[in-house]
């Protein structure tokens, strides 16, 4: 469990987050939705020890983020970024195998070489495999940097706006490999997305931020709806049921 | 090792090392092989300190046109030595225990280096601004090293001077086993590290998400880098573009930033270059150039090919 405790984050004088508190429990997939600037990023940074905490206290499985040793928390949590650019040039390959390195510390078994076979067919990477990721194009580097976090093979896995430079039909391979992983292999998913249908579609829980505070929380069905969206959004967005699932519609003029 | 570059690499250093210790031998034979071993030693080990000081800076400042010298780092070396000249007089420096000074003076350039780099990488300054300060830190201490220069006694200032320009030639051997001990205790720890260079070689965020103590991990690989830049710089004094010269080179040539090959590469490549360079200016050339200037000639080539080639992207 994912428990958020009255954090709070502040840059200069602007407010990232106010007096956030959250559970997030075992199992399921979490959207986080929410205008630009909501804070939701940074939320994910904080969970993700990779912005230190100002005020307030996070603990994954009763164990406090801030003071737990890193190499610790990276077999428990593995957090895919926005912005991810990788310094040095590598192989679609040796950028997934990386994901072992909490395991295995740089020495590779066959049990990681397993692992990595397994996370390149499920991406449908194994075509890319010896790529190098600058000749990739960016969905292509997306959905490879996607399969190393899963390979780090967490019990909780954030993901900041996976869907990023994904085109449709990728869109939807990972919302349901996401979807898989979570009710086949046991694992949290917690992630950021912009196109609410997604996260009515393939989430369980959908939490929606706004301003640095959470506004909205529930299921799906009862989060998607006009209303709330107005919410969150400051502005109406139609909402039809379509086979019990409800669907934004955003999009008349 | 299944690289072929790898093999390549490791016997053409080999060839040079060969040459380097038999071409013209003429004498007493003992005297002038030990004479040569030394050499060769610190030569070795100046090339080596060089080579992984530059990959590790790189690694941990994530770019590759920055080097510890480039960013002034043994510019600062050189001016404390004309610092300490000018606190307690040339005698007193002539005097005091080589070993004594060497150790004083890395502890001093590991504190001021980490002070002057780690609030830049904390900030995450991009390279163009990284470079700019490196420039101006660099200009800084040199001015002030010719200001300290003009102030003390002409006698003093002998006594500072030859270590305070490259020279291959003449190597100060005095203080080559201490400086052995040292360099190959740093390039021990950084293999056993190589794995972590490369999750390091990720960037910030990525290698945390890995679970590496980044702060930690960071402020170890600067005080590395420090020491063995301090390593050569007493050995030959300061090289600009050397360090710069042989990363790419090696990673050309081996064509790969995994750490487990890049070091070996950068040490092999560098041993290619200095000692078989010195050789074929000795026996080749008759002395009629000296390798610093021709290795700073090439690695400032290579310098701007890379900083116009890194504006184009």
């Amino acid at each position: 469990m994912i428990r958020i405790e009255q954090v709070s984050l502040q840059y200069g004088a602007a407010e990232i987050l106010k007096n956030v508190s959250l559970t997030i429990p075992k199992g399921g997939v979490t959207a986080l939705i929410g205008p630009n600037g909501a804070g939701k990023s940074s939320l994910l940074s904080l969970i993700s020890r990779l912005q230190s905490l100002q005020a307030g206290s996070i603990t994954i499985d009763d164990l406090p983020v801030d003071t737990t040793p890193s190499r610790e928390m990276a077999k428990k949590i593995a957090i895919l970024r926005q912005d991810n650019q990788v310094g040095s040039r590598l192989t679609v390959k040796e950028l997934v195998g990386f994901g072992r390195f909490p395991h295995n510390r740089g020495h590779v078994t066959q049990a990681d070489a397993d692992m990595v076979g397994e996370a390149l067919k499920l991406f449908d990477l194994t075509d890319l495999a010896g790529r190098f990721l600058e000749t990739l194009s960016g969905g292509q580097r997306q959905r490879a940097l996607v399969a190393m976090a899963f390979c780090q093979d967490t019990d909780y896995l954030l993901l900041d706006e996976p869907l990023n430079n994904l085109d449709m039909y990728f869109s939807r391979e990972l919302m349901r490999l996401l979807r898989w992983i979570a009710d086949e292999r046991g694992k949290t998913i917690v992630t950021v997305l912009h196109d609410i249908n997604y996260g009515g579609g393939f989430s369980d829980r959908i939490i929606a931020m706004k301003h640095g505070q959470v506004v909205a929380d529930g299921p799906p069905r009862e989060l998607v709806t006009t209303e709330t969206l107005r919410l969150i959004y400051g502005f109406d967005i139609p909402v039809t049921l379509i086979d019990g699932q409800p669907v934004a519609l955003p999009f008349t003029k | 090792m299944h690289n072929r570059g790898l093999i390549i690499l490791a016997l053409s250093a080999l060839a040079c090392i060969v040459c380097f210790m038999t071409l013209g031998l003429r004498g007493n034979l003992a005297f002038v092989l030990e004479l040569r071993l030394v050499r060769l030693a610190a030569l070795v080990e100046v090339g080596i300190a060089i080579a992984i000081s530059t990959v590790v800076f790189q690694t941990v400042t994530a770019n590759r046109i920055l080097t510890p010298s480039i960013m002034g780092i043994d510019a600062l070396y050189v001016f404390g030595q004309i610092l300490l000249v000018f606190l307690f007089g040339g005698l007193a420096y002539a005097t005091l225990d080589a070993r004594l000074k060497f150790f004083g003076e890395i502890v001093l350039l590991m504190t001021m280096a980490c002070g002057l780099i780690l609030p830049m990488l904390r900030a995450r300054w991009d390279t163009g601004l990284m470079l700019l300060c490196g420039v101006v830190v660099g200009v800084l201490f040199r001015s002030l090293h010719s200001l300290l220069a003009r102030l003390i006694d002409p006698n003093d200032y002998a006594v500072v001077q030859t270590g305070s320009f490259v020279n291959f030639n003449d190597v100060e051997t005095d203080l080559v086993l201490i400086a052995s001990l040292l360099t190959a205790a740093a390039l021990a720890g950084i293999w056993r590290a190589r794995h972590i260079l490369d999750i390091v070689a990720l960037g910030r965020d990525a290698a945390i998400g890995l679970g590496i103590e980044w702060r930690k991990t960071q402020i170890a690989c600067l005080l590395l880098v420090c020491a063995l830049v301090a390593v050569s710089t007493t050995l030959v004094g300061p090289v600009a573009f050397l360090g710069l010269l042989l990363v790419a080179l090696s990673e050309r040539i081996v064509k790969t930033r995994r750490h487990a090959v890049l070091i070996p590469a950068t040490a092999l490549v560098s041993i290619i270059v200095l000692v078989g360079g010195q050789t074929l200016f000795q026996h080749g050339l008759g002395n009629s150039s000296t390798l610093g200037v021709v290795i700073e000639f090439a690695g400032g080539v290579v310098f701007l090919i890379l900083l116009w080639r890194g504006s184009r992207t």
